[in-house]
């Protein structure tokens, strides 16, 4: 019963939410709803079972990304409304509403298939009874997703130093090879 | 009851959504919300599979969804601010200038 509730409340909210986002003028509201609509996916991710990823979402999607947009507004003037001259032309609507219809065929062919067919679909790494959803998630992503992980943190690594070079103060110009960023570092140097 | 199916209309629903965003925006910055949405979208279909097939794989593909979704934020807002600081402005039809 709470499910149900639950399930329909947070689905009706994310739905309005993202469609906040989408089609807001002013750069502040699109970021705001964005942030409120991911707050209510972990939700959906609470009653689904998956804590860790509930746990998950909040942090990196909610506390980490919305932060970061945040700053990033500091650069753009996100008070004033945008102007942009929108494709508001019918055919993206169709386009969009014939791909969520295409999507939704897919997945009930699938439901129909597995119906048909109960044992086709097998789980790959099932979850273990009587054992916590975290506890669960790290036994098989240390043991069986090592290697993907691991190429993650390299990806982030990878991601943070170019974050850096990119919005770092004279990052652009190259520090060997211009003479005025030779001379600065000299006089910084004379300084010390 | 709430079987796999609602949560796979919602998820995609939501992913149409995003897919409008993507179509319909010339703001980039607007452009990277539309993706965080599509993006989310997906995240609720894998979450909702693993829970009904009793499988954690779809569990670990929302994590490396995630982690791919901060680090494209991380180097794509670099981008926007290089960008913004080059053209004063995020649209998209005042930066294409590969127009022949």
């Amino acid at each position: 019963m709470y499910e149900l509730v639950a399930f329909y409340l947070f689905s009706a909210l994310t739905i309005g939410l993202f469609s906040v986002t989408v089609m807001s003028k002013n750069i502040l509201y699109a970021m705001t709803s964005l942030a409120a609509g991911m707050v209510l996916i972990s939700g959906f991710f609470f009653i689904l079972g998956a804590d860790f990823l509930g746990v998950v979402q909040l942090i990196v999607y909610v506390g980490a990304i919305m932060a970061l947009y945040a700053f990033a507004m500091m650069f753009f003037d996100a008070t004033k409304d945008i102007k942009e001259n929108n494709t508001n032309s019918p055919l993206v609507f169709l386009l969009g509403g014939m791909s969520a219809l295409l999507l939704i065929l897919m997945f009930v062919g699938l439901q129909q298939a597995n119906l048909a067919n109960p044992d086709a679909i097998q789980a790959l790494y099932p979850m273990t009874e009587g054992v916590g959803n975290a506890q669960d998630v790290g036994m098989v992503l240390f043991t069986k997703f090592l290697i993907p992980f691991e190429v993650a943190a390299l990806m982030l690594l990878v991601a943070m130093i170019s974050g850096i070079l990119l919005a770092g103060k004279k990052m652009d110009n190259s520090l060997t090879e211009d003479v005025a960023a030779d001379d600065e570092i000299m006089i910084v140097k004379d300084e010390k | 009851m709430i079987g796999l199916s609602h949560y796979l209309i919602v998820s995609a629903i939501i992913f149409s959504i995003g897919l409008v965003g993507v179509l319909r925006r010339r703001n980039l910055l607007m452009l990277f919300f539309a993706t965080e949405v599509m993006l989310n979208g997906v995240n609720i279909a894998f979450a909702a599979i693993s829970h009904y097939y009793n499988d954690l794989t779809g569990q670990m593909f929302a994590f490396f969804i995630i982690a791919i979704a901060a680090s494209e934020v991380a180097v794509g807002l670099g981008i926007l601010i290089v960008l913004y600081k080059k053209y004063g402005s995020l649209d998209l039809d005042d930066l294409a200038n590969m127009r022949g």
